[in-house]
């Protein structure tokens, strides 16, 4: 017989683990509960219109979110650029280089530098990187897409670091063995063995390092200009997705058109982040091939 | 380098070649005259940590024929073998004593480069394991990571390798297929196909049957007869028939120490030692 405590502690667990899907439900809901006026309003149309997000605009308010696509895109991109090289090769190093005290000293400054809160690293990119992109491109701002790229960048550095070093220690040693004893150099079977043996996990993690870019919203809010015209280059100003709903959400009418095109802004980013994290995942599952 | 004189072997090596039976012994006959020594291991001890893991191993291993290594679990003849390519190396904290030469070339200076040592001194392991890539990939990726990149030269050195390995007509037809759908004694043989792309001289091999079924075992043994007219084949097995079928040398490792070396049919006929005998008439282990 199973006594009443039992019973009772095993439905609190499993009322907890349901809970999180019933967050994920009840945040979908909200999402296209307030998105769908906006919608049927407007139709699909206007949000991928050619024309730009001006809700406020007297007589005739556009509501494109084209332009913010852009600028998400442009900031996600270039944040990647610069954290997979980067963290890859911090993984590699942390896996397979680093001394066990070395491992020891720089994992642990891995974990700090994912709990800097993003209002500190958006301040480091007004008071310090701004300026030096400004000086550097000779601009008269440094708040740009370059800038909120570096920044996002860095932030999504632990997710990737962390993760592809787990995929690279999961690679069998024998295969580094079979390429040492082959002549290789350590160098050579880190990049033509361990790497590409470790591929698809080191693609989840850039994918969910991604995922963590996409939403980033104060840091890009505080160093990319937030300008909704469309960006010509990395050194344009821009407006993404997650910092365009931030700086009108404060004020906007209740349950206006404006109010529910941010929804639909705010849907477009949870579905790209949901797809993103799905394929990492699928990737991370994905078995290595180990020989028999 | 084949000058280098080495009189303290002549002889062991002198009454192997009386009595050899196997063909290759005139080949070996001249290799004694040079008293060329393709493996010279004098008063060897190793260490991991504070454990002590070969004894004061003293071994003379003359060019091309098979020498085999036999003993129990845990004797040290896997120890052994990764000493003469170095792959100890990877394990932190091991630590040699006495001198290990190949070629006559110290192999544990400051300077050794390890890398041409192992380019040297090929190594099969005991489980096979392919690179996840290609079979054609495979073989050509000791060629490649010493430079080579004309696809002719490759794709001979592949076929030449595959053929050496008596792998070539099972795979000739899809060598951009993954190695690793091979079968466990085709891994293997890619795996020594491997190993003779990057035109070793000396060939290790670790228990390269113990994972693999008696038919791809007997293929494989039979390769290693073929290889070894051109290669030196230094092979551990705790298989003792196996040792007998395929080596012409064979050294019994008990403990960490090197209890006996001598000729193959002297050691299991009339073993000088009484734990040799103790051991291939099944005592123990």
């Amino acid at each position: 017989m199973v006594s009443i405590t039992e019973k009772a502690m095993r439905a609190i667990f499993i009322f907890c683990g349901l809970a999180i899907i019933l967050f994920l439900v009840g945040i979908l809901y909200i999402l296209l509960s307030n998105s769908m006026p906006g919608l049927i309003e407007l139709g699909l149309g206007p949000f991928f219109a050619a024309d730009r997000w001006n809700p406020g605009a007297y007589g005739e308010p556009t509501y494109s979110l084209l332009n913010m696509i852009y600028g998400t895109l442009k900031v996600t991109l270039g944040a990647l650029i610069f954290a997979v090289p980067v963290g890859v090769s911090a993984a590699a190093y942390l896996a397979e280089i680093a001394s066990p005290w070395e491992r020891e000293f720089f994992k642990p400054i891995v974990e700090v530098l994912a709990g800097v809160p993003s209002v500190v690293l958006g301040f480091f990119g007004l008071v310090v990187l701004a300026p030096l992109i400004a000086r550097v491109f000779n601009l008269n701002s440094g708040l740009t897409a370059f800038n909120g790229a570096i920044l996002v960048g860095i932030m999504a550095l632990p997710t990737i670091i962390t993760l592809a070093e787990d995929a690279i220690t999961a690679v069998p040693k024998e295969y580094r063995h079979a390429s040492l004893a082959l002549g290789g150099t350590r160098w050579q079977t880190i990049w033509k063995i361990t790497i590409p043996a470790a591929f698809s996990g080191i693609t989840a993690s850039a994918m969910l390092g991604m995922g963590r870019a996409i939403g980033e919203t104060m840091t890009v809010l505080m160093v990319t200009g937030n300008m909704v015209a469309r960006p010509e280059s990395f050194l344009d100003s821009v407006r993404t997705l997650s910092a365009g709903i931030a700086i009108d959400i404060g004020d906007v009418v209740f349950n206006s058109t404006h109010f529910h095109a941010l929804f639909v802004a705010g849907l477009l980013l949870f579905l790209i982040t949901f797809a993103v994290n799905l394929l990492a995942d699928i990737l991370i599952q994905r078995k290595p091939e180990v020989s028999k | 380098m084949k000058m280098m004189q080495t009189n303290s072997n002549v002889t062991l090596e002198e009454t192997r070649v009386q009595e050899d039976p196997k063909p290759e012994s005139t080949k070996l006959e001249t290799d004694v005259e040079n008293e060329y020594c393709e493996v010279k291991v004098e008063n060897l001890n190793f260490f991991y940590g504070s454990v002590q893991a070969l004894f004061n191993v003293t071994i003379k291993v003359q060019e091309k024929g098979v020498a085999a290594l036999i003993g129990p679990s845990g004797c040290g003849k896997s120890t052994f073998l990764r000493v003469l390519n170095r792959m100890n190396d990877l394990i932190p904290g091991t630590r040699l004593e006495g001198k290990v030469s190949i070629h006559g070339e110290n192999i544990y200076t400051p300077n050794t480069d390890v890398v041409n040592l192992r380019k040297k001194v090929g190594m099969v392991f005991q489980h096979p394991n392919p690179f996840p890539k290609s079979i054609f990939d495979n073989i050509a990726y000791g060629p490649r990571i010493d430079g080579l990149k004309d696809k002719i030269m490759l794709s001979e050195i592949v076929e030449t390798s595959l053929q050496g390995a008596a792998l070539w007509n099972e795979v000739k037809d899809r060598l951009n297929e993954p190695a690793l759908a091979l079968s466990g004694g085709q891994q293997q043989r890619l795996c020594i196909a491997r190993a003779l792309a990057v035109k070793p001289r000396i060939l290790l091999m670790d228990e390269p049957t113990s994972a693999i079924d008696p038919i791809a075992t007997q293929k494989i043994e039979d390769l290693i007869r073929d290889l070894c007219a051109n290669y030196t084949i230094i092979i551990v097995t705790h298989n003792m028939q196996q040792a007998a079928r395929i080596s012409d040398h064979t050294g019994f490792f008990l403990q960490g120490e090197m209890v006996e070396w001598g000729k193959t049919s002297s050691l299991f006929t009339n073993p000088e030692d009484q734990r040799t005998e103790d051991y291939i008439t099944g005592r123990f282990g």
